[in-house]
């Protein structure tokens, strides 16, 4: 598809999306509905008070709130892009470890599985305690919410890491093999390669689940120089302007989708591979 | 062939059992490969002639018999890269050019750049792909990739080729050019070929020597050689002396029972 034509398609998606909202309000307040739930000005503000909202300050004596939140995303981006690193580089390299041996598999695999059944929460604040203090002052706070991102982008890294080295094709192995090839070679001249749209497709799960967990992770740190600290503040004044915690949803969204697409264009840059095979 | 004649493959007494099932995929195969020589497996499914080759690469290891590939043992000949392999599928690696698909090998070796260089270009030329460079594998037909394919088997000039039926995927048109191309190929380099087939028309056009194998226990049934003079052109599949051949060979197929039920064929032993 030429880009001006995606461009359009996305843009009328967004329209249409935008409109339902509108005329669902509409149907509801209209007829009086109550299922599933009442709809009003607090429970789905209009889009152009969400909209207007980001021009005005949220409090007296501050700057426009789109201002305040666009500050504020820069703070969680940091924290999510650190934190995907991390789990990038630490969830690829359990894969590699683990692709070597079938006895490590079985030993680590159930703990690696079962370590994200543990709901992110639960662990944020003693990730907290624990990391907090023995990092550097530039590090201080922000470095312990990136473990926490770091947290929940490993697992979908190390699982797809592990399927795409073992979905070399035997022949191709068979080959390395007619070379003497060692283990490293293989690795890095078949497996890994073989393995890029596997860790690709995780890495865009990763992306967008990093974004998540560093929002998660500032809510038991108490910083308040992220989205995650302005949502628990516009949180409590929800019943008064509910438009302030949307937009914040709107801006933490596009940081989700930023980041998404980040990685999208980095696959496209790096993985060659037949067109009709791409996802 | 006279124990003074040099050997390229010496094959004595292997056998290859499989446990699982009990297969005997081998039995007691005795073989010997001059310079030079471009010798076919043919064989029904089932007949060893993949394992066959497969233990000649140092594939898969026989159960018994030793195997001596450029008068090495074939595990030293296979550390040294002694031979080339082409499969059935091209099995080239999508995420290269069809330039580093063929630089591949010569990679593992440590050959410099500008050497790696200038060898693909040469291979390119041989297989004349000349223009397809920096093309991907998924851009080129099957038996544009199946040349590459042996291209890049051929690129550190091994003495010997081991081909397992490397156009068996192909149309039979594509099929009759690429054997025209490979004896070409092989006149051009000397390396002595094993090319596992079950076209009894393939083996003859190709080959210098066919093998026959055998069934259930895979034995070799006997050897038809060719006396088609090389080079060979598309003429010789109209030869009387190619038909002759051809029957030779279906015949040394038949007589091994190869339509028979396996304890039919016992009964024969």
């Amino acid at each position: 598809m030429p880009v001006v034509k995606r461009v359009g398609v996305v843009a009328a998606t967004v329209v249409l999306l935008l409109c339902c909202w509108e005329l669902y309000r509409w149907i509801w307040t209209s007829t009086g509905w109550t299922w599933p739930f009442l709809v009003n000005d607090t429970s789905m503000p209009h889009l152009w008070t969400i909209a207007k909202a980001f021009g005005q300050p949220a409090q007296v004596n501050q700057p426009a709130l789109i201002t305040v939140l666009l500050h504020k995303m820069l703070f969680t981006a940091k924290e999510a892009a650190a934190g995907f690193a991390i789990g990038a580089v630490i969830g690829f390299a359990l894969g590699v470890i683990l692709v070597h041996s079938r006895l490590l598999q079985r030993g680590f695999l159930p703990y690696i599985v079962g370590s994200q059944t543990v709901p992110i929460l639960a662990i944020a604040p003693m990730v907290v305690v624990w990391v907090n203090p023995k990092l550097p002052t530039g590090l201080q706070g922000w470095g312990a919410v990136a473990v926490i991102a770091a947290y929940l982008t490993f697992f979908p890294v190390t699982i797809n890491t592990l399927r795409g080295l073992q979905s070399a094709n035997p022949r191709a192995l068979e080959l390395m093999r007619t070379y003497a090839a060692s283990r490293w070679t293989v690795l890095w001249k078949l497996r890994v390669p073989a393995s890029l749209p596997y860790v690709f497709s995780a890495l865009r799960l990763a992306a967008t689940a990093s974004v998540v967990g560093a929002i998660i992770g500032e809510l038991p740190s108490g910083l308040q120089d992220g989205l995650g600290g302005a949502i628990i503040n516009f949180n409590q004044y929800y019943s008064i302007e509910p438009q302030e915690l949307w937009a914040t949803n709107v801006i933490a969204a596009v940081l989700g989708i930023g980041f998404f697409v980040i990685v999208v264009l980095a696959e496209r840059a790096i993985v060659r591979r037949p067109p009709e095979s791409s996802t | 062939m006279s124990d003074a004649a040099p050997t390229v493959v010496r094959i004595e007494r292997v056998t290859k059992t499989f446990p699982q099932g009990n297969v005997t995929a081998l039995q007691d195969i005795d073989l010997e490969l001059a310079p030079k020589e471009f010798a076919s497996l043919i064989g029904p499914s089932g007949c060893g002639k993949s394992t066959l080759l497969r233990v000649i690469g140092d594939l898969i290891e026989p159960t018994s018999g030793t195997v001596t590939v450029n008068g090495k043992p074939a595990r030293q000949a296979r550390n040294d890269g002694d031979y080339g392999i082409v499969f059935q599928d091209a099995v080239l690696f999508d995420w290269r050019t069809v330039a580093k698909n063929i630089a591949l090998p010569l990679e593992m070796l440590g050959w410099g750049r500008a050497k790696r260089k200038a060898r693909v270009e040469a291979m390119l030329e041989l297989v004349e792909l000349g223009s397809f460079a920096e093309h991907h594998p998924w851009q080129l037909s099957g038996g544009m990739q199946q040349r590459v394919a042996i291209a890049r088997a051929l690129a550190f000039e091994p003495a010997l080729l081991l081909m397992d039926e490397p156009f068996g995927a192909l149309d039979e048109m594509t099929r009759e050019r690429l054997n025209l191309e490979l004896l070409s190929i092989w006149a051009q380099t000397g390396s002595t070929v094993v090319f596992v087939t079950h076209s009894i028309s393939e083996a003859v056009f190709l080959s210098s020597r066919v093998v026959v194998m055998s069934p259930r226990p895979g034995r070799i049934a006997g050897f038809v050689d060719v006396d088609l003079p090389y080079p060979r052109s598309v003429e010789t599949r109209e030869e009387p002396r190619f038909f002759e051949l051809v029957t030779e060979v279906r015949e040394l197929l038949r007589k091994r029972g190869e339509h028979l039920l396996p304890e039919e064929a016992a009964a024969l032993e």
